[in-house]
């Protein structure tokens, strides 16, 4: 969409250009609207798992920027003489279910004979106008926190490969299945200063647009962030998704390596993710406080990864 | 004995898949792997050093590539 005209209007806050993870849209001076559409195919067996992280992937797109889930309409591709109807309606159960759990109602839906099976949602959202968490917020020192644990590309790889036990398609399914819904007293202390969710360009393309975005450079502490454990020993295998190797390629000539890190850690930061953690840029003197409540808040692996360091033009050093 | 596979069109991880078991199949001597893309290249390469084999070539030809591997 880079190539279509830039749009200007008073009361257009986030729009097209700033590779947002929703558009924003003001409509009084307390209430902005939030909209954001996402679907995709399979990436699990379990047709009501799949609707679960499908809709919690579209949801998260709210999250990210600081907002409230109000609305969701289905969007489903599907081949009636192809899918079962009781396989349709366990995807669509799970996506009701984790809209409900998002405290959202589903208003409506579209479908389109597809021979390849898609679902996802469009989301309407609400935030108040001074508290969008855009991506480019982040300020010197803040302290840089990840939610979940990194991995989920490359064990669907493993998982497509038939390599992975039922336990870790189990974890993994857990982790891209959870809300990334920030608790509220968070969102109102206003202590956090940037946030995008880890999706496809993996942990380190969206920090690098964080990083571009505010014009800083980022420190990360590898030791310190949070990776599935069968990750690393099928990375090691060689079951790394093209996605994840493209990213790797991408964001090499910004990153600076510290010496002695091990090759491997840049291929986990690289994998691309399906609805992966929130990353947040906060005040540092409340970013363990955040960390705590994201983990009483249904997200154990959640941690400090990494610090603001210094002002700049997007580059991010890596540290043990 | 060398051995080769042709993963010539196979999306991933499929040819990591069979070059596993060619690898675990054959146990030493020389194994000579055919790819199509730079993906399945490095993934191949990452199989073959998690299972005790060196790289004893990378040759690129037209966007394809013939990757020899040898143990013992």
């Amino acid at each position: 969409m880079a190539a279509l005209p830039r749009q200007q209007h008073p009361d257009l806050l986030v729009g097209l250009e700033t590779a947002d993870d929703a558009g924003v849209y003001r409509l009084t001076p307390e209430i902005a609207l939030i909209q954001t559409v996402d679907f995709f195919t399979p990436i699990v067996n379990d047709p009501y798992l799949f609707g679960q992280i499908a809709a919690a992937n579209a949801l998260s797109d709210v999250y990210a920027m600081g907002g409230k889930p109000l609305t969701a309409m289905n969007i489903l591709c599907v081949s009636l003489k192809m899918v079962a109807k009781e396989t349709l309606q366990a995807i669509l159960t799970g996506g009701m279910d984790k809209i409900h759990e998002a405290g959202a109602l589903l208003v409506g839906g579209h479908s389109v004979e597809d021979p390849e099976l898609k679902y996802g949602l469009s989301v309407t959202g609400i935030v108040h106008p001074d508290r969008v968490l855009a991506n480019s917020g982040a300020r010197m020192g803040d302290a840089l926190i990840l939610t979940k644990p990194l991995g989920t590309g490359i064990l669907a790889t493993a998982s497509k490969g038939r390599l992975a036990t039922p336990e870790m398609e189990a974890g993994m399914a857990e982790v891209m299945r959870t809300l990334n819904r920030i608790p509220e007293d968070i969102l109102i202390a206003g202590h956090i200063h940037a946030a995008t969710d880890i999706t496809g360009f993996g942990f380190f393309g969206h920090a690098l647009e964080m990083a571009r975005g505010s014009q800083v450079t980022m420190t990360l502490f590898a030791s310190r962030i949070p990776i599935l454990a069968a990750a690393r020993e099928f990375a090691l295998m060689g079951l790394i998704p093209a996605g994840s190797f493209a990213n790797r390629r991408f964001c090499e000539r910004h990153l600076q390596t510290a010496p002695g890190i091990d090759p491997l850690i840049l291929d986990l930061l690289s994998d691309a993710q399906t609805n992966g953690g929130l990353l947040l840029a906060a005040a540092p003197q409340a970013a363990q406080g955040i960390v705590t409540r994201f983990q009483e808040e249904g997200c154990p692996a959640a941690a400090l990864v990494g610090e603001i360091t210094a002002p700049g033009k997007g580059i991010i050093r890596v540290e043990a | 004995m060398s051995q080769t596979v042709d993963a010539r069109g196979l999306s991933c991880p499929q040819p990591v898949l069979l070059t596993l078991e060619a690898l675990q199949k054959s146990n030493q001597g020389q194994l000579t792997v055919l790819v199509d893309t730079d993906t399945s290249k490095e993934n191949v390469l990452r199989a073959a050093a998690s299972q005790g084999w060196q790289e004893a070539g990378v040759q690129e030809q037209g966007g394809e590539y013939r990757i020899t591997l040898t143990k013992g």
